[in-house]
């Protein structure tokens, strides 16, 4: 059986999902994936031309709310689970390489 | 008397009646608790002060005559994906081992407004990905029928402690099952309401169109208060309904005459169990004794939702949990202290961090278990460049023609009647390395999400090896009335919910 997806595909797809993969775990997401995606073929076999897609089953349109100023949360609450901060920031490692 | 044995309608009376007060309730429960969960690790955190504090405020209140509601001083449990203001919240997962919510979910807040009593927070699948609540990383979490068993997933702690009474009524979330199938192998009432029928406001966020809050009780009248409970519309959830909410309990009538009950054809296929199939049956026929009329429909797409489920989930989750990047909250790679010496995998070199980008990815893959990710690359594969139109398209195409399924069976019936999964509890280990079985024991759940529909799980019967087998009972949009009157009216003319589980 051919591959849907391969180990460089998983790389690939690893690095846009933010993920570092350990060594061990690309050849095992392979496979796995690849069970999956052939799994998920099936879906080729409903005819969909004249369908239209479901995003979501609600029949809701654009809600919005009044454009006025409510209470929100304060710096100190946002700021409380943060890994690190420093003088009412978030802090993070150096951004520019 | 053994109080934590109770429903929350029997405590109410004993409480207005005052034969008993909430603190009583309350330390019955966690001493049951402490007694007796670890053999089940049903929860992840326990509150028990501020739940003891709490009971000795709504007994106050009972002592100078206010008038309490339905679940005043009712000891109740909260899956772990619910956020709870200065109560950490994991969501069953590392990445949010020292989060503490700075606010609470609507459906907290309701609670809180009328004086429920929180136990502590629920054991669960990491994110709610799963089907056996192994996926945890806060260890396995057992089935009270018999501990070598899973309890279902995801919501498994919440099905599990409403089983072993170590909580009078819990909360859960379902996205493709999660409280339905849980419920079903816990012997337990499990409902998900329909989609926009409960705020998802302050409910962790795993597939936005599919995910719904909902209920486990010991029986359909506690479901009925607690869904009165949680329902309703919430400026803070656009997605919830601006829609009149019934009072639940005028459903609770021992009635189902005439009431249409739909049998879908593809629901009873090869590879159900024998004795699943059998208890399925078996109700059908107590309903056409209670006068129901049964009537066979089709539901053709059924085969398909499951690889439709499994693009559409996994690309919203993908989304989702981008937010998870070790800058706002939770965990964050070089804070070790949270993970275990097993955990920390890679010379301490390796693990320096170099860049924003090298935190966000050794953050994300120390912090989130197999499953999660496993869910994130699908996803972002589904969604990246070339594969959207070929999947994630594809995908929502197919959701729409299950929709269109029940809106056509729903034209000949009033409800539909199938099971909820197709075996009883399986055992610990089973399906965990070989994710595609443990996505297929959902057939039955998913489709019921993909077109937001309200479904209940209600005990139907149990295996030869003693383990429950659940009913479910589909209803039309916003019709959780028909479902509550039909599972009522089997429960009170059948035995199963009253059996106990021995611990």
């Amino acid at each position: 059986m051919k591959n849907i997806i391969s180990k460089k595909d998983v790389e690939y797809v690893a690095k846009l999902s933010r993920l570092k993969l350990r060594e061990d775990e690309i050849p095992k997401f392979t496979h796995q994936l690849n069970t999956i995606l052939e799994y998920i073929k099936k879906l080729n076999e409903v005819d969909t031309s004249k369908t239209e897609p479901t995003l979501q089953v609600v029949p809701l349109v654009n809600v919005r709310r009044k454009d006025v100023q409510v209470l929100s949360s304060t710096v100190e609450d946002v700021l409380k689970n943060a890994p690190d901060k420093e003088r009412g920031y978030f802090k993070v490692p150096p951004i520019i390489e | 008397m053994e109080l934590y044995k109770l429903t929350a309608h029997e405590l109410n009376n004993l409480l207005v009646e005052k034969k008993a007060s909430s603190f009583e309730i309350t330390t019955s429960i966690y001493e049951r608790i402490e007694k007796l969960n670890k053999k089940i690790n049903s929860y992840i955190t326990l509150t028990k002060e501020l739940a003891l504090q709490k009971a000795e405020k709504v007994d106050k209140k009972i002592s100078k005559g206010e008038k309490i509601s339905s679940i005043s001083g009712i000891p109740i449990a909260i899956k772990d994906v619910i956020s709870t203001r200065d109560i950490r919240t994991t969501c069953g997962s590392k990445i949010l081992s020292n989060y503490i919510p700075i606010y609470d979910a609507t459906v907290i807040e309701k609670f809180k407004k009328e004086d429920v009593i929180i136990l502590g927070k629920t054991n669960m699948d990491e994110f709610a990905m799963g089907s056996s609540t192994e996926n945890s990383a806060y260890g396995v979490c057992r089935n009270p029928w018999n501990t070598s068993t899973i309890p279902g997933g995801s919501s498994g702690g919440s099905a599990a402690c409403v089983a072993a009474d170590f909580a009078i009524m819990s909360l859960g979330s379902d996205t493709g099952g999660s409280i339905r199938q849980p419920a079903s192998m816990c012997g337990v009432v499990g409902l998900k309401p329909t989609y926009g029928r409960v705020s998802r406001y302050g409910l962790v966020a795993f597939a936005s169109s599919l995910d719904q809050i909902g209920t486990f009780t010991k029986d359909i009248e506690d479901c009925a208060i607690l869904l009165n409970m949680i329902a309703g519309h919430d400026p803070m959830d656009s997605t919830s309904v601006v829609k009149e909410v019934p009072n639940y309990t005028q459903y609770l009538k021992n009635d189902a005459q005439k009431v249409k009950v739909g049998i879908p054809k593809e629901y009873f296929v090869k590879g159900t169990d024998k004795e699943v199939e059998k208890a399925i049956l078996n109700s059908i026929e107590t309903f056409k004794k209670l006068g129901a009329e049964i009537v066979e429909v089709s539901l053709p797409h059924t085969e398909y939702a499951v690889a439709a489920y499994y693009i559409i989930a996994p690309a919203e989750a993908s989304s989702n949990l981008a937010r998870y990047d070790g800058v706002h909250y939770g965990f964050r790679t070089e804070n070790r202290g949270h993970l275990p010496a097993s955990q920390q995998a890679g010379k301490t070199e390796d693990r320096k961090i170099s860049s924003i980008v090298d935190m966000y990815e050794k953050t994300r893959d120390e912090g989130f278990g197999e499953e999660v990710k496993r869910r994130i690359m699908l996803g972002t594969y589904a969604l990246s460049s070339g594969y959207y139109e070929a999947y994630y398209l594809k995908a929502l195409k197919v959701r729409t023609l299950i929709k269109n399924d029940f809106d056509k069976a729903f034209k000949k019936c009033d409800v539909i009647v199938t099971p909820v999964s197709p075996t009883p509890a399986f055992k610990i280990g089973e399906k965990i390395s070989d994710p595609l079985q443990m996505y297929l024991s959902d057939i039955f759940t998913i489709p019921v999400n993909l077109a937001g529909l309200p479904a209940i799980s209600i005990p139907c019967g149990f295996s030869k090896g003693g383990l429950p087998i659940g009913l479910q009972i589909i209803g039309k949009p916003f019709d959780e009335g028909q479902i509550l009157r039909t599972a009522y009216t089997f429960e009170q003319n059948t035995e199963y919910h009253n059996k106990k589980p021995k611990i």
